[in-house]
């Protein structure tokens, strides 16, 4: 690792105060993501702002019934949360797909969603990358591209957001609470992570002198019908190729009542359509109209060769998953 | 601890003090930002049982217990864990006994060439504390982060299963 100074921050304000005045530096909590990237000269920062020490530990219910998390909980205190294996088990299932369990100790909420590519061309400082250096060029389009995106891609990036965990906050529509120089705002978990376009370099909207400070969970659970569906090339310990968070309410006569879809593995950010979801509302739950929904969900989707299996992987998956929802009688 | 100048002493960020108990004794260190504490753990202090295989938190051969819980040494700053409670291979057995892990290890016969045991017994003994496992399944799945190129997984997960009551009726570290 190249050399770089370090800081403790205690609060919020001090941490935002450090930033201010060193440009250079990131922050650090869990650190297992930017240490590595640190130690691939990917991630090259002048010093590193240690926000382990401010208090965002808690995770606290909301007047209106949902699930406040604080950015440094980890995802491991997260995941065997009681609340959140009781009320939303597809978060719980979704971070538990992720990493390891040495990982999950150690890596934040926020931290998590502010992870990188796996890309092998991002990770490679000897080669190009639009992502790690602006214009230099995309070797994955024409590359090894096994693992890269089949929907929402550009000219200039085809990698994908690595996290389990963010697929589900992304159909459990989580909102994030970030703290900045100008104050706090709330971002939509839609608008958080977004699509490459001509500015592959960056991954989110979240400002570079902002902070993560805590991740909301509307009161709805789906903790009666969820599933967490996760393809990989072993069983435990990699990423997602393909994977799918569903989640289901259904009416008495076992109709659909509401419907939440969300892709990972497959897109710069977790992939949500909401027609795809309308067009479930309403419906019995069968192949039919799971496999109506999985064409709506992965309208427009385009391989790039290594990773042309993915389309018709990732429609299979969500059927799969939408009948292991459906079928599921978890703790209402 | 405040910010402290990228260009102090000899042209390198400054060292930092810390202090932890490292198998059960206090230590007070001087750590440079970017040492991390497998690096602390292997090139300051000599404990060279647990190892760098990886360096990327992909093989967990690292793997050592902080205030009781397994993680990656590899990737965690030893500036970090200022007033941490650390626990590496070295520090398992007790008064002379083994601990219960590596004790089923050796009648289990639980690996050929050993680069990865170390890291093996520190991460059965965070998936002790955790009370996660209640299966050969659950065992396999909440050690996955810990690879083993000899392949002696089959011995590893019954020693695991051999020990955990030993080790919940202990509670020990």
């Amino acid at each position: 690792m190249t050399p770089f100074a370090y800081a403790r921050a205690r609060q919020v304000d001090e941490a935002l105060a450090l930033r201010a005045g060193h440009p250079e530096a990131r922050f650090i909590a869990g650190g297992t993501n930017l240490l590595d990237l640190m130690k691939e000269n990917v991630a090259r920062p002048g010093m590193l702002i240690d926000i382990t020490g401010l208090p965002l530990h808690d995770v606290e219910t909301t007047a209106d019934g949902g699930l406040r998390i604080g950015a440094l909980v980890s995802n491991a205190d997260l995941a065997y949360h009681p609340e959140v294996e009781r009320r939303y088990p597809l978060l719980a299932q979704a971070i538990l797909a992720g990493a390891s369990p040495q990982l999950r100790n150690m890596a934040s909420t926020g931290g998590n969603l502010l992870q990188r590519t796996r890309c092998y061309y991002f990770y490679d400082a000897g080669v190009p990358c639009n992502k790690r250096e602006p214009g230099s060029g995309c070797p994955a389009r024409d590359g090894l591209n096994r693992i890269h995106a089949i929907l929402g891609a550009s000219d200039q990036c085809i990698a994908v957001h690595p996290s389990d965990m963010c697929v589900a906050l992304a159909a459990l529509e989580a909102t994030v609470e970030v703290a900045g120089p100008a104050g706090r705002r709330v971002i939509d978990f839609a608008d958080f992570h977004r699509l490459p376009g001509d500015q592959p370099q960056r991954d989110n909207t979240l400002e570079d002198d902002e902070l993560i400070v805590a991740i909301t969970l509307p009161a709805r659970g789906f903790a009666r019908h969820h599933a967490y569906l996760k393809v990989r090339d072993r069983a435990s310990y990699a990423f997602a190729l393909v994977s799918v968070a569903a989640a289901l309410e259904r009416e008495a006569d076992g109709r659909i009542a509401e419907a939440r879809l969300a892709l990972g593995g497959v897109a710069h950010k977790p992939w949500r359509d909401p027609r795809a979801e309308d067009l479930l509302r309403g419906q019995p739950c069968n192949a039919e109209s799971f496999g109506r929904a999985a064409d709506a969900l992965l309208q427009g989707a385009q391989g790039f060769a290594h990773n042309d299996f993915k389309i018709e992987l990732a429609r299979r998956a969500i059927v799969r998953a939408l009948e292991q929802a459906a079928s599921q009688e978890g703790t209402p | 601890m405040s910010a402290t100048s990228p260009t102090a002493g000899a042209g390198l960020p400054a060292a930092h003090s810390i202090s932890l108990t490292l198998n059960g004794q206090p230590r007070r260190l001087e750590v440079q930002p970017w040492t991390t504490l497998l690096d602390l753990l292997r090139e300051q202090l000599q404990l060279t049982g647990s190892k760098k295989g990886c360096d990327h938190g992909q093989c967990g051969a690292c793997t050592v217990l902080v205030n009781g819980k397994r993680i990656n040494a590899c990737l965690s700053l030893a500036v970090m864990q200022d007033g941490a409670e650390i626990t590496t291979v070295e520090g398992l057995a007790e008064d002379g006994r083994l601990h219960p892990l590596q004790q089923a290890f050796i009648e289990r016969d639980a690996f050929q060439c050993g680069y990865c045991t170390s890291g093996q017994l520190c991460s059965a003994v965070g998936l002790a504390n955790e009370g996660r496992a209640h299966s050969r399944d659950e065992i396999r799945e909440l050690m996955s982060g810990n690879l083993c190129r000899c392949g002696a997984y089959t011995n590893i997960l019954a020693a695991i299963e051999d020990a955990l009551p030993a080790c919940r009726e202990g509670g020990r570290s």
